[in-house]
């Protein structure tokens, strides 16, 4: 019985001390010395003001900017302090009405287009933070943009094509843009 | 399906194949107390520890020794996680984030919940990461025990197998000894790498407060930060799955790129897939292990075209309220259910993961569970009632597999009129009560607590967000997922209260103690008894024939359980919607 007692305790000690103290520490440093971006979040600075991050997406409604997807995090979209979906079942009818609203409401937005709407410009994403949209996304914003800016179209088209990033080794993910990168690219042209 | 998603899917398997035969000898080796590449730095370790740990560790136990101490190392875990949480406010870096940030509330039923919701390698959440946790209790407490709780399981699993190994003389190894090579063999080794890969991809590890960053158009974003890395990958790696993060394998820090979410799904089917080869080796029966990996991956293949077309097919509901606008089609589009999903994995990598973590008790999904098409949903639903056999929990998979196989021999056997034997262990009245045991216990934990839910004020207070036949999906969802010691749940149901803290609490130990129970207890059974050789009397377990008797009895044994469960929740919510 106390041999048992003395293994449970010493056991948990120990290995707890390697799994929860050692090991993190270990790996820190290693990140720190190898991956300093990474491990900070890949934070991105202009005029030396961190921005945002490039892998976390952020709110986009200004006409001048291309926007991402729809976000559910609560109090306000974007919120990178509490990542959330909408967790809205596929029968749910508030998921239908949602959708329906933000579909109409980036019709409007777009001159009343009556072009197929990109799916992901209207269901949210499960992070609440997705950074990237597809391709037809962007290409679906792009005279909006184009004329809010006073920019030729094809010049922002041209940008955009410029910011596709390819499915890793070829089939690993979705050809997508990166929201962010991209407003940034349109800022500095 | 487009070959983009076809050779996502191939590619994984390809690898995870290449990696069965030598990370299952490695495993082999490594239990049996044989040299191995690691020795020269790990054994000085283990000397030590061993050493301080005493005559518990030195001496072989019998199955009730292995099972007592595994139980106690589980409780020792629950009451250290407990403390921590219930004392994070007092602990290192918990002011660095803030109670602004941290609002969850810890109280005593959160704090129960997630205790023996890490020590039993569940981690279900009922909070989310960045509103509740300080980076302590996320490392020294949560991702500590993503490694003990996970040896823990590896541990049980090649007790198991040395019982069906072994020739007589009734002992299963030694717990703490297992646990301990577990770690410093296993786990940690891998980790390191493995987490290194991750930072590389995108994963922070840092320990700064929530970067506040102004965006683009001027407004304050608040970013959370933290040492992920360290969780991350043995979240995976120890089938646990609880994220750092609320949105956990969806979340951009956690999973930032279509690799890394390659690398960890990968990490999570790895080590209990090469158990089949271990098991295989230990047992002197390759042929059989193969047959082991060849009908999980099969399973698992089925998994993976069921929820790739469910999902693919999209959600007519939505087309019919945007009328009369359309949605775009074609290369540049994504097309099918995309809600709840992320762009950068698209619907191949999306259902990797999906399929991978229900089937490998790992809760870190890359999307939202809730907003994955009824059948999608249903197939991950249908994958943990299933035992989790696909390759399973680490340990805890290859027992469910070996258990639904020691039926299947008993069946067959009977029909052919031979005398049932397992590689040479003779299965009679007492083996077969005890796998019968085992076969009922998921029905019986699972289904009363779900009806409970359902009957009670406390329960249906649950479902603010979804409803119908969903809500009831959510609802068994969470206690199948609880009692898989999976941990992945519908997000929809209102999880954190008193009534579901509790009562999901139950189904956790239930999975994790009552399960290993008849389990160890049948592993000392054929300990005791001296093998028998293979003859031509015995029914062959290594033919194409026994395959499909296999895949027969593990679908049949849960379809009996929980047909008319499955029926009520995602078959119909499929009909409304598609009616």
């Amino acid at each position: 019985m106390l041999s048992s007692i003395r293994a449970v305790v010493v056991s948990m000690v120990l290995l707890t001390a390697l799994a929860g103290l050692v090991y993190p520490l270990l790996i820190l440093g290693l990140a720190q010395a190898f991956f300093p971006e990474q491990a900070d979040g890949s934070l991105v600075r202009r005029d030396g003001k961190v921005i945002g991050s490039t892998l976390i997406g952020q709110q986009f409604d200004d006409a001048r900017y291309f926007w991402g997807r729809p976000s559910a995090t609560a109090p306000t979209p974007y919120n990178a302090a509490a990542s959330s979906g909408t967790n809205l079942a596929p029968s749910n009818p508030q998921l239908a009405k949602d959708v329906a609203a933000r579909g109409a409401a980036l019709a409007k937005a777009h001159g009343n287009s009556v072009t197929p709407i990109p799916l992901d410009l209207v269901t949210a994403s499960a992070s609440g933070l997705d950074p990237h949209v597809t391709v037809a996304a962007m290409f679906y914003q792009v005279d909006r943009v184009a004329a809010a800016r006073g920019i030729d179209p094809s010049a922002v088209r041209a940008l955009v094509e410029r910011h596709i990033e390819a499915p890793a080794f070829g089939f690993l993910g979705q050809r997508r843009v990166n929201v962010l990168a991209m407003n940034l690219a349109l800022d500095a042209y | 399906m487009n070959w983009i998603n076809l050779s996502e899917y191939l590619v994984f398997a390809v690898a995870l194949t290449a990696t069965v035969r030598p990370l299952g000898s490695y495993l082999a080796k490594v239990f049996a107390y044989e040299p191995t590449c690691m020795d020269r730095l790990v054994a000085p370790v283990e000397r030590a520890i061993i050493r301080l740990i005493g005559s518990a560790a030195r001496r072989p136990m019998k199955w009730h020794e292995y099972f007592l101490a595994f139980v106690w190392f589980g409780v020792a875990g629950t009451v250290f996680v407990f403390l921590i949480l219930k004392l994070q406010h007092l602990l290192p870096f918990y002011r660095l984030v803030g109670k602004e940030a941290l609002s969850t509330p810890m109280t005593d039923d959160l704090a129960v919940n997630t205790a023996i919701s890490f020590a039993t390698t569940t981690t279900w959440q009922a909070y989310g990461g960045e509103t509740t946790m300080s980076y302590f209790s996320q490392i020294v407490a949560l991702a500590s025990q993503n490694f003990l709780a996970g040896a823990a399981g590896l541990a049980i699993g090649i007790a198991f197998i040395r019982g069906i190994a072994t020739d007589g003389g009734g002992v299963l190894g030694n717990f703490w000894r297992d646990v301990t090579r577990a770690m410093l063999w296993v786990l940690l080794p891998l980790s390191i790498p493995g987490a290194l890969i991750l930072v590389w991809q995108g994963v922070p590890m840092n320990l700064h407060a929530y970067t506040t960053a102004t965006t683009l158009q001027g407004a304050p974003q608040l970013i959370a930060q933290g040492p992920v890395a360290a969780l991350e990958f043995i979240k995976n790696l120890g089938t646990n799955g609880g994220g750092f993060f609320n949105a956990n394998g969806a979340h951009p820090y956690e999973n930032p790129t279509a690799l890394s979410n390659f690398v960890e799904m990968l990490a999570i089917v790895m080590l209990p897939a090469a158990l089949c080869y271990t098991f295989g080796t230990m047992t002197g029966q390759r042929r059989h292990g193969w047959l082991l990996y060849g009908v999980m991956t099969l399973l698992f293949a089925f998994g993976l075209a069921g929820v790739q077309w469910a999902e693919n097919a999209g959600n007519p509901a939505l087309v019919r309220a945007a009328a009369p606008l359309t949605f775009a089609a074609g290369d540049a589009a994504w097309t099918g259910n995309t809600e709840g999903k992320e762009v950068r994995f698209g619907t191949a990598g999306t259902t990797l993961a999906v399929v991978a973590t229900s089937n490998g008790a790992t809760g870190s999904t890359a999307a939202t569970p809730d907003s994955l098409s009824p059948l999608g949903g249903g197939i991950a639903f249908f994958n943990m009632l299933l035992g989790e056999v696909t390759y399973g929990g680490l340990g805890t998979g290859l027992i469910s597999m070996i258990l639904a196989a020691l039926l299947a021999v008993f069946v067959g056997a009977l029909m052919i009129g031979r005398a049932p034997a397992y590689l040479g262990n003779q299965i009679g009245v007492a083996e077969m009560k005890l796998i019968t045991a085992y076969m009922l216990i998921a029905g019986m934990v699972i289904l009363p607590l779900t009806a409970l839910a359902v009957m009670t004020a406390a329960g249906g207070a649950g479902l603010a967000t979804n409803g119908g036949p969903h809500g009831l999906t959510s609802i068994a969802f969470a206690y199948t997922s609880s009692f898989a010691n999976n941990g992945q749940s519908f997000g929809g149901l209102s999880a954190d209260s008193a009534f579901y803290n509790y009562t999901t609490s139950v189904a956790m130990l239930g999975g994790r103690f009552l399960l290993t129970l008849p389990a160890l207890a049948l592993a000392g059974t054929f300990a005791q008894q001296r093998r028998r050789g293979i003859t031509s009397g015995s029914l062959p377990t290594d033919t194409g024939l026994f395959a499909v008797l296999l895949i027969a009895t593990v679908l049949l044994v849960a379809g009996l359980n929980f047909l008319p469960l499955l029926c009520l929740g995602p078959v119909v919510e499929h009909i409304m919607l598609w009616s």
